[in-house]
């Protein structure tokens, strides 16, 4: 393959990987618990999000298969994986690697969730959070085709659908009591109507016993 | 009898707990000393478990578990563990416990010390809540004493959990030892023991262990000629509400639940009694024949449960007073089930509209609905209770509900309760 | 052999994509948590049902065989 068609390659699959990601972090996002009081097929919902991020995975896998192959600029197997170490463009290739390493921490968490304990495998998957935004920046530092007015609106539409997404889950999940603080607020001393007062009885010792 | 026992029988007559010596001395003289097994010796614990089991003893802590099934349960989890005196006693209608601690603690530890030789645990851990000052300086003052003349075999010691109405069930008293929160654990298997760690826990009731300790004097027989064949014993029952000698009293297993009630004397003649506790349910006057036994109450839609009876005068509105309970016991849920956390808020919130004459048209099915959604659906019986309650009011009072139903409340709506509840109700469960 | 849910209520927190999966066994409370009818699970819903306790997000299901049916 020649360079030229390699770093096309290289492009096109990371700005495929991007959308895709994005995709993915708003199916995850868009996500409560007890929503079914509402009708809403979360199943579906999480197997499309599985499903999706798979997809965007191979686009990543070509991307960054076809940076290393590229031989125009100096891109190393090691400094797809360990940051900051490439030759070309080091810091941003290098986020890029970051990216990467939380991504690869979330999905094969995501592959062996069975075997792990729930609360390991959502404390990675949070991770996933911090990579979305370090692959954005990876996307627009590396600075390609950031020029392109088309690239910007797709960048500005992701960062606009994940915001979006972000807002709605913090405001539902605020609202929406979970069963903890549902809980909290038993914690309340019941309404006054009740009328819930200590008993007189005398305290045990202090009464005839038969 | 045990193989080694001494000529003299030392109790005679009538079963009864109460009534006995507290100190150590009195209490030895009085009972002569617990059968323990003397060194390594055989056979020890072959008699002891066949004495048990032949006792029918039946857990007096609300669940009514065979004594003898639990111990070997938990001999089968292996040594090593420890033997948990529960006095947690969470009821609020309940003192039957408060009172065993601190006028017969040495009944309750012999009862503990039996079961940790035949179980193989290596120590006794007394359970009484924060707050219960004089109960836990009755414990102590018990432990000093035979620490101080070698009647411990396994060390004693004493924990204070904190006072919260679920604290008391047995799995989440496990899991406070180890984690500091009382949080009862999903146990589909009965069948397995309990475990503090890696270390296995019998969590026996204190009066349980109270009886443990007269049968293994006894034998069996003398606690089966009191109670019934099915349900045999006498047990201690907190008797309270519009009475005018609210207390404690033993009974003989099987006496008709209004010849309980009538010991502490009511100031009328009932309306209903509250048998067994928040958890437990209400009993009507056409039912106050019914024998204070599991069976018997089950048939009627109670269950005997903690030994409480509560009687409920006539100028007090029941749904009312059934609204209060439900509203605690929602209160007092541990928190973590949804059917619980939502579900026991809701029956309350719909007791309490038709309590108060404000039921819309949808109520009564909707309560029903309900009922039936919560009940068996937590990890714990902590809402099954609540459902008992609810639905067993709903059966006695049939003539208030539909009176409320309709918007005519009783005159007397609006009382002060006659029914115990902890002035401060906190519902963290750590 | 039949096998029956069995859902863990501590764990659960009402995410409800075991009625979703399987409506035929699994219907919602009204607040959303699962109410399983206990019987015995019919033998064509035995994978989805597996599927469901694979997927469900505080893996709050067990599927309890037994032998011998009833």
């Amino acid at each position: 393959m020649s360079s030229t068609s390699l770093w096309y390659a290289t492009r096109a699959s990371g700005l495929m990987a991007m959308i895709l990601l994005t995709l993915t972090m708003v199916l995850g996002l868009v996500t409560t618990t007890r929503a079914r009081a509402r009708n809403w097929p979360g199943f579906a919902q999480q197997e499309i999000h599985r499903r999706i991020s798979m997809i965007a995975v191979v686009f990543l896998g070509i991307h960054v298969l076809t940076s290393v192959l590229d031989t125009y600029v100096n891109i190393s197997w090691a400094a797809i994986v360990i940051p900051f170490t490439s030759s070309y463009k080091s810091f941003w290739v290098g986020v890029g690697a970051v990216a990467l390493d939380l991504m690869i921490a979330v999905f094969v968490t995501s592959l062996l969730r069975a075997r792990m304990r729930p609360g390991t495998w959502r404390a990675v998957h949070w991770l996933a959070y911090l990579s979305w935004p370090v692959a954005l920046a990876h996307t627009f530092g590396m600075g390609t085709d950031a020029g392109e007015s088309w690239v910007v609106a797709v960048g500005v539409l992701c960062v606009a659908s994940v915001a979006a997404a972000l807002a709605w889950r913090v405001r539902t999940a605020g609202r929406q009591s979970s069963v903890r603080a549902a809980h909290a607020s038993l914690a309340e001393v019941p309404p006054k109507h009740l009328a819930l007062t200590q008993s007189t009885a005398p305290p045990p010792g202090a009464r005839r016993v038969s | 009898m045990s193989p080694n026992a001494s000529e003299t029988m030392p109790v005679t007559g009538r079963y009864r707990l109460l009534g006995h010596p507290t100190d150590l001395e009195g209490h030895l003289t009085a009972l002569g000393p617990a059968p323990l097994p003397s060194g390594r010796q055989r056979g020890w614990r072959e008699w002891f478990v066949s004495v048990l089991e032949a006792s029918g003893l039946a857990g007096r802590g609300g669940a009514g578990f065979p004594a003898a099934i639990k111990l070997a349960v938990a001999h089968a989890a292996g040594p090593g563990g420890t033997v948990v005196v529960n006095g947690m006693e969470g009821e609020p209608a309940s003192d039957k416990d408060k009172l065993l601690l601190i006028r017969a603690p040495h009944l309750v530890l012999d009862g503990a010390q039996l079961l940790a030789a035949a179980s193989g645990a290596r120590s006794v851990t007394v359970a009484v809540p924060q707050g219960r000052e004089h109960v836990a300086a009755a414990v102590l003052a018990a432990m000093a004493e035979r620490a101080r003349t070698a009647h411990a075999p396994v060390p004693e010691e004493m924990v204070r959990p904190p006072d919260r109405f679920i604290a008391g069930e047995e799995s989440a008293l496990a899991a406070w030892f180890e984690t500091g929160r009382s949080l009862p654990s999903f146990r589909p298997d009965k069948g397995t023991a309990l475990r503090i760690g890696r270390k296995g826990a019998l969590v026996q009731n204190a009066e349980t262990l109270a009886h443990v300790a007269m049968i293994a004097r006894t034998g069996p027989d003398l606690f089966r000629a009191h109670g019934l064949v099915e349900d045999p014993g006498t047990s201690l029952v907190t008797i309270s509400g519009s009475v005018e000698h609210p207390g404690v009293v033993e009974v003989d297993r099987g006496t008709p639940i209004i010849d309980v009630a009538n010991r502490a004397t009511p100031l009328g003649p009932p309306q209903a009694l509250l048998v067994g506790g928040y958890g437990g349910a209400w009993v009507g006057p056409d039912q106050f024949a019914t024998p204070y036994a599991s069976l018997s109450l089950r048939a009627v839609g109670a269950t005997a449960g903690v030994g409480i009876v509560i009687v409920l005068g006539r100028d007090v509105c029941g749904l009312m007073e059934t609204a209060r309970v439900v509203h605690y016991l929602a209160g007092q849920s541990a928190g973590q089930c949804g059917p619980c956390v939502y579900g026991l808020p809701a029956i309350a919130d719909d007791v309490t509209r038709l309590a108060r004459g404000h039921a819309d048209p949808g109520l009564l099915a909707r309560l029903e609905r309900r009922l039936a959604q919560v009940e068996g659906r937590g990890a714990c019986r902590h809402p099954d209770g609540a459902v008992n309650v609810a639905r067993s009011a709903l059966r006695v009072f049939a003539d208030d509900v539909r009176r409320h139903a309709a918007g005519t409340v009783c005159e007397h709506w609006n009382r002060g309760t006659q029914l115990r509840f902890p002035t401060v109700l906190r519902a963290a469960a750590s | 052999m039949t096998v029956r849910i069995l859902i863990d209520p501590v764990a659960c927190d009402a995410y409800g994509y075991c009625a979703e999966l399987l409506p035929e066994a699994i219907s919602l409370d009204e607040w959303g948590y699962p109410m399983v009818d206990g019987k015995p699970l019919p033998a064509d819903l035995l994978d989805i049902a597996k599927r469901a306790a694979r997927d469900c997000p505080r893996r709050a299901i067990t599927l309890r065989e037994r032998k011998g049916g009833h």
